[in-house]
């Protein structure tokens, strides 16, 4: 059994499948940019990829990634290069305490991967599902309507 | 380049290590133990079981402390594992220590106690008659009692033409940081305790690490980390997971980690405090001339900083408004609720909450529209405050940020479209207006100093702490971007240490916006002392005095032009064997109060803000939505205008939940909303635009010419709001939060 974590295929342990997905990215794989805020999948925080749908991670198994594509925060930049999402988080000011960071780029970019020219209303639909207490959300919202260039 | 931020490569990457993400070798996990009681006497812990469940280390309880088994900020009343008495049902009865965090949780339902049930004390009218005491060593129930005397109330009365008696109640509200409460500690090979905490105070941390071991502060390292959100919330029981995993680590011997889940966070973190507000307000032709205000906040089962967050109310209980006659009391009561400490705007949102509404209802009744009657009777330039304070040493900005909100929401144009109850389809509209004046840092609360440390290495890059903390809002960055500026250099020669309780000395909590204001303070005394010492080397190889040296451009320019790069200029430092480094302190300007009467010069420089929000209701959905909202902050001087605004919108946005939507419901002293599925914060797709105005008045009390940003932003909006649902449904909302079952209540 394999799943393809951040582009490399990595082999899955039998005793490993019924690990909440959570717990097994954060400390199996030591990737801890997928953050713990709720644990009952409402807040976001510990949201992946999976064939580039957001997922909350901590309301699903390893088995759910059996054959398929996870993506994590680790797995957006490459090569030690921010992507164009990132750098755009970056020149707006959307990161303060950057507990939800992680999981906020992950979900915008699903979005914009899905729709390269999202209005503001979608764009804040999209991340309703991704909490952040400090910032209000605004800046965040400009920086992934400025990053929809770098999807088309 | 001002979009950039010293922790942002590693935020947006992951990369950035919170203390849940560190693992030590060979660490052990930590869980509390909780007893489910309220208010009870503690018969008796048995462990026994649980020390034998599997993995498990230690279970340690109260008589494990090799310390002092109460600690606090002011009254040192918390038990950090309770001993004699359970006070609330966040108290923690034992801690159990195991291989795995799994093994940890297994152990403790093994844990028995037997306990003697109290009556529990639920509300403040039932702790004020002392019947029952939270706190036996204690003879009373109160835990503080602030009074604001000035004129003569019963004179001012008997002279008002209206006299206006009013009731407003807030409720307790919950910070919602997005990373639970988490510690990291080991015991270093030198015997010093490290502790990685998810923490907003290192040093008030440390405080607690020594208190509950019984060590000095030199023994334990508190170390700066990123920390997922802190909003005032993350200082006692942040601390108090500190010391407890301290402890872990210290008897156990191993490093040890807790991390909370948001249920624990939830049930044992403090709160906002709640107020119940009894408001009487007298005009005298038109001018607010006396007021009478009995405010009571319910303090919960422990002091924490009651005392102080209940005293800025004094300063902001009669509004931005000149009141020749005030007489007000604020209490803090014991209960046996969750306790109340810090929370963004600290005192001053329950007031504001109330007297901006009543100056509306103030207005309406002489037929005065808001404006009008809010500039009748505004503090100004020289104007004395409520507590006896002479506005002269900066400049009073109401008139220009009501000014500029007024015509930025076009306002005036908006109030005649209200719809005060009526209007031709289900859909109401209203537009509501607050403004503040807010004291900058702790004011009279106590000791307000910090420092700052610029360690220049020979190839001049440069090292720089300052002793206030990184919560998330970016003030290492605003410091650098002080520094970057003052020594005419890119950001990129500048690396913010990670500092620890060891590196620089305690600078008070970051707490009260002081952050930018006290920090770039010590910061500036630090550049000009670095200064002093780089000119006197540089001075005659640039053939001038060493006072006529800029730095701009990486370079050391002479007034005739001659120059240095600062890489050129730190070498000469090395072969004149003199140190490039500097420690630079701020002492915040003498303050004064005297708490009889209430009076003195209570903040050494004040901020001024305006806010406006529009809001819409459907009466046939149910649906309240707010549709903009205008923010104008007088905040001294913009250091860094993208987190400025960042902090704006982050805190308005906290303002409106408390206004709307957070409700955190206690039955019987249990906590029923214990994670976000039930304590519902504001989501992306519910919020308007929020339109941020800055006015820069640079103050003069500080070096740096800043003020603060981060509660102003949050402690006008709720009135706003509620004088907008007033215009659209011409009912008057008198408790938080204003929730739409309420409103639409006949």
């Amino acid at each position: 059994m394999q799943a393809i974590i951040n582009r490399k295929e990595i082999k899955i342990k039998k005793c490993d499948l019924d690990k909440q997905l959570l717990t097994f990215i954060r400390e199996d794989l030591n990737l801890t940019g997928t953050k713990n805020g709720c644990n009952i999948g409402v807040c976001g925080a510990c949201t992946v990829l999976i064939n580039n749908e957001p997922q909350r991670s901590c309301k699903l198994k390893v088995s759910d990634i059996i054959d398929k594509e996870l993506l994590t925060i680790e797995g957006m930049s490459e090569n030690n290069d921010l992507h164009p999402l990132q750098k755009s988080f970056l020149d707006h000011d959307a990161v303060q305490c950057g507990f939800c960071t992680p999981g906020m780029v992950l979900t915008a970019h699903a979005l914009l991967l899905k729709n390269n020219n999202p209005t503001e209303a979608e764009v804040r639909d999209a991340i309703k599902i991704n909490l952040c207490r400090c910032t209000g959300y605004q800046q965040i919202v400009d920086s992934i309507i400025s990053a929809k260039r770098f999807y088309k | 380049m001002m979009n950039w931020r010293n922790d942002g490569v590693a935020k947006v990457t992951g990369k950035a290590k919170y203390a849940d993400d560190i693992k030590l070798f060979d660490m052990l996990h930590c869980v509390p133990v909780y007893s489910n009681q309220i208010h009870a006497e503690i018969v008796e812990i048995n462990t026994d079981s649980a020390q034998k469940s599997s993995g498990v280390v230690k279970v340690i309880t109260a008589k494990d402390i090799p310390g002092v088994k109460k600690f606090g900020q002011i009254r040192k009343d918390y038990a950090l594992l309770a001993d004699d008495k359970i006070r609330y049902e966040g108290d923690v009865i034992a801690l159990i220590v195991a291989d795995t965090l799994e093994n940890a949780l297994q152990a403790v339902a093994k844990v028995s106690a037997k306990y003697k049930k109290l009556p529990s004390v639920l509300t403040t009218e039932e702790a004020s008659k002392d019947k029952i005491l939270i706190h036996d060593v204690y003879d009373s129930n109160l835990i503080n009692h602030h009074k604001v005397r000035k004129g003569d109330i019963v004179k001012g009365f008997a002279e008002c033409d209206i006299i206006l008696e009013d009731f407003y109640e807030t409720n307790f509200v919950e910070h919602g940081y997005l990373e639970p409460e988490s510690a990291v500690c080991q015991v270093r090979d030198d015997g010093v305790i490290e502790v990685y905490g998810s923490m907003q105070h290192p040093f008030s941390s440390r405080r607690f690490t020594a208190a509950l071991l019984g060590k000095k502060l030199s023994e334990i390292e508190v170390i700066t980390i990123p920390m997922g959100g802190g909003f005032g919330g993350k200082d006692d029981t942040a601390a108090i997971v500190c010391a407890r995993t301290a402890l872990a680590a210290w008897l156990c011997n191993k490093p040890v980690k807790m991390t909370y889940t948001r249920e624990w966070s939830i049930k044992e973190s403090y709160k906002r405090h709640p107020y119940k507000m009894n408001y009487k307000i007298g005009l005298k032709k038109g001018k607010i001339h006396a007021l009478e205000a009995n405010i009571v906040a319910d303090g919960g089962a422990y002091t924490s900083v009651s005392p102080w967050v209940t005293w800025r109310s004094t300063v902001q209980c009669g509004g931005p408004y000149i009141i020749p006659h005030v007489y007000t009391d604020v209490k803090a009561f014991y209960t046996n609720n969750v306790y109340t400490g810090a929370f963004r705007g600290f005192g001053s949102p329950q007031v504001n909450f109330a007297i901006e509404q009543i100056v509306e209802v103030l207005a309406e009744k002489i037929g005065l529209d808001p404006i009008t009657f809010r500039k009748n009777n505004m503090l100004r330039q020289d104007s004395i405050t409520v507590s006896q304070q002479k506005l002269d040493n900066h400049i009073v900005s109401l008139d220009q940020v009501l000014d500029k909100v007024i015509k930025e929401s076009n306002y005036s144009d908006k109030l005649t479209k209200c719809s005060y109850g009526k209007s031709d389809d289900s859909k109401l509209y209203g537009i509501g207006l607050a403004m503040s004046y807010r004291g900058c840092s702790l004011g009279a609360e106590g000791k307000d100093f910090t420092s700052a440390i610029i360690n220049v290495q020979f190839d001049g890059s440069i090292l720089l702490e300052v002793s206030i903390h990184e919560n998330g809002q970016g003030s290492e960055t605003a410091m650098i971007n002080i520094l970057a500026k003052e020594l005419g250099l890119p950001f990129s020669k500048i690396r913010y240490r990670r500092s620890s309780t060891s590196s620089i000395p305690d600078g008070g909590t970051t707490v009260a916006s002081r952050g930018t204001l006290m920090g770039g303070g010590a910061l500036m005394d630090a550049i000009a002392k670095l200064k002093l010492i780089i000119n006197k080397v540089i001075a005659p190889k640039l053939s001038c005095k060493p006072n006529e040296i800029i730095y701009q451009n990486n370079l050391l320019i002479s007034p005739s032009e001659k120059s240095v790069t600062w890489e050129e200029a730190m070498s000469i430092m090395y072969q004149n064997c003199t140190y490039p480094y500097a420690f630079g302190s701020f002492e915040a300007p003498p303050v004064t109060w005297d708490e009889e009467c209430g009076a003195g010069k209570a903040y050494f420089t004040y901020v001024y803000s305006a806010q406006v929000a529009e809001i819409e209701i459907d009466m046939k959905t149910k649906k309240l939505k707010v549709l903009d909202i205008y923010a104008v902050h007088d905040i001294g001087k913009a250091i860094n205008k993208g987190l400025l605004s960042g902090q704006i919108y982050g805190g308005v946005v906290q303002g409106l939940g408390m206004a709307l939507k957070e409700n955190l419901i206690i039955e019987d002293g249990h906590i029923v909303t214990d994670n976000f599925h039930k304590y519902r914060i504001y989501r992306a797709n519910e919020l308007p635009r929020i339109h941020d105005f800055v006015i820069e008045n640079p103050d003069p009390n500080t070096p740096s010419g800043a003020k603060g940003i981060g509660e102003p932003a949050l402690e006008i909006i709720s009135p706003a709001i509620a004088n907008a649902i007033y215009r659209a449904t011409g009912r008057r909302m008198k408790k938080l939060p204003m929730l739409m079952e309420d409103i639409c209540k006949q």
